[in-house]
């Protein structure tokens, strides 16, 4: 599951697809106004409906439609991922990376490159609510 | 400690008969044997109940959202309160916190610092010294109360000298590993939210786990649920945890929550430069940001 700001990563999936640039067809994208917008409890509640990972991608630094809210998203970040490996949650479940609206190459590669990492890891199960 | 004691109740006499405050929040002796409880001195006779012993352990800060809330029979112009509080430095590191989120003004509290010995655990009260003192205390860097109004003299514990010695212990472990001990810890939950009715911070009128549009969490004791319910409450403190462990002395089934909210501060503290509770001049860590914080966690999609 990706979490795409509008101005920025979602332009830059935009311009991946009207490029035809080839990209693994199992990411489901959330447009978000920005990536200041997404609740920590959106990506550990993703997982306990037993998506396999999350991505969260902006706009880079200093780029914002809104001035600050991916520096604001930045530490917020930094402090939620350090702190699911810190409980054990696999590192590469969830990631976090800036895509420009003008880097349909870039978005189309990270895409690969973490449906790579996220498939050697297999199915998520560690946050997952099981049916019962 | 005896004179520290008697120092307390001067002082919150004469707040209480020279009007300066309404109401002294300290602590009296509760009716099992080395416990106490909150007490709310309102006279200087009822100042006397005052107690200063090393089970003064509850963080009182937890009323004072409360305190100073309008209550809902009072129409017009209401007066918020003059309080005093007897605080340790974990706890007056709490209000100043709390004033930070604008649950207080601060000119209507007067923050009395206790000399702090650190608290005994009343698990460990059968052993030694220094082994009887909370796991908290023996982290403390700051046993002398920073920010008080009026600091009572008398003898602190010494500073810790590395206060996460046991979430390095814990980072040295493999991702399995970790996991398996926070399963195990978290697996002992019985949701009865102890550990956010006595934290400071956790002033929300509705909780996020308690919310039912959206619906975060089911309301059973599904492992998911308990998990889901923890790290949404642990990820809250970040940036505001004063590690005053009254989650930890509150929980019935013994979880060592603190082994993981420190993690949270310890991040802050090395990410953003950030200790809670400090200052009143800093903003919170996660309100503002630097242009060069870190992107260590960043997924460039070129690298390996």
């Amino acid at each position: 599951m990706a979490f795409l700001c509008n101005w920025c990563s979602y332009a830059g999936a935009d311009l991946a697809g009207v490029s035809r640039l080839q990209y693994p067809t199992h990411v489901r994208v959330i447009r978000v106004p920005c990536s200041g917008r997404v609740n920590p409890l959106y990506i550990v509640k993703a997982l306990q409906l037993g998506v396999d990972g999350v991505l969260v991608s902006g706009c880079h630094p200093g780029d914002c439609h809104y001035i600050s809210g991916n520096l604001v998203a930045r530490r917020k970040f930094a402090l939620l991922k350090s702190f699911l490996e810190y409980v054990g949650i696999e590192p590469g479940r969830v990631q976090f990376s800036w895509v420009s609206a003008s880097e349909g190459n870039r978005f189309a590669d990270l895409i690969q490159k973490v449906s790579d990492d996220i498939r050697k890891l297999g199915p998520a199960r560690q946050l997952k609510k099981e049916a019962r | 400690m005896r004179d520290v004691q008697d120092k307390l109740r001067a002082t919150a006499k004469d707040l209480l008969a020279s009007g300066k405050v309404e109401l002294v929040l300290g602590f009296e002796p509760a009716s099992l044997p080395m416990r106490t409880r909150a007490c709310f001195a309102r006279t200087a006779d009822a100042a006397e109940r005052l107690v200063w012993n090393e089970f003064c352990s509850q963080n009182l800060a937890a009323y004072l959202p409360r305190l100073f809330e309008k209550p809902a029979h009072i129409r017009g112009d209401w007066t918020p309160p003059k309080v005093a509080v007897v605080t340790k430095n974990c706890d007056a590191r709490s209000i100043i916190g709390l004033v930070k989120e604008h649950q207080l003004a601060r000119e209507n509290v007067v923050i009395i610092g206790m000399p702090c010995q650190g608290m005994v655990d009343p698990e460990k009260a059968a052993a030694t010294v220094d082994e009887r003192i909370a796991q908290a205390c023996l982290e403390c860097v700051s046993p002398s109360p920073i920010g008080a109004d009026i600091l009572i003299e008398g003898q602190s514990r010494p500073a810790a000298a590395d206060r996460f010695q046991r979430v390095k212990d814990f980072e040295a472990l493999t991702p399995a590993q970790r996991w398996d001990a926070f399963v195990k810890e978290i697996s002992k939950c019985t949701r009865c939210y102890a550990c956010r009715q006595a934290c400071p911070n956790c002033y929300c009128k509705s909780c996020f786990i308690e919310q039912s549009k959206p619906s975060w969490a089911g309301a059973g004791d599904d492992l998911a649920d308990l998990l889901l319910f923890h790290i949404g409450r642990m990820f809250h403190q970040a940036g505001r945890c004063v590690e005053c462990d009254a989650c930890v002395r509150a929980c019935p089934m013994g979880i060592d929550l603190r082994l993981f909210t420190q993690k949270l501060v310890k991040d802050v503290e090395e990410l953003f430069g950030y200790v809670p509770g400090v200052s009143l001049d800093d903003l919170p860590p996660l309100c503002t940001f630097q242009s060069d914080d870190s992107e260590c966690f960043v997924t460039g999609p070129g690298e390996e």
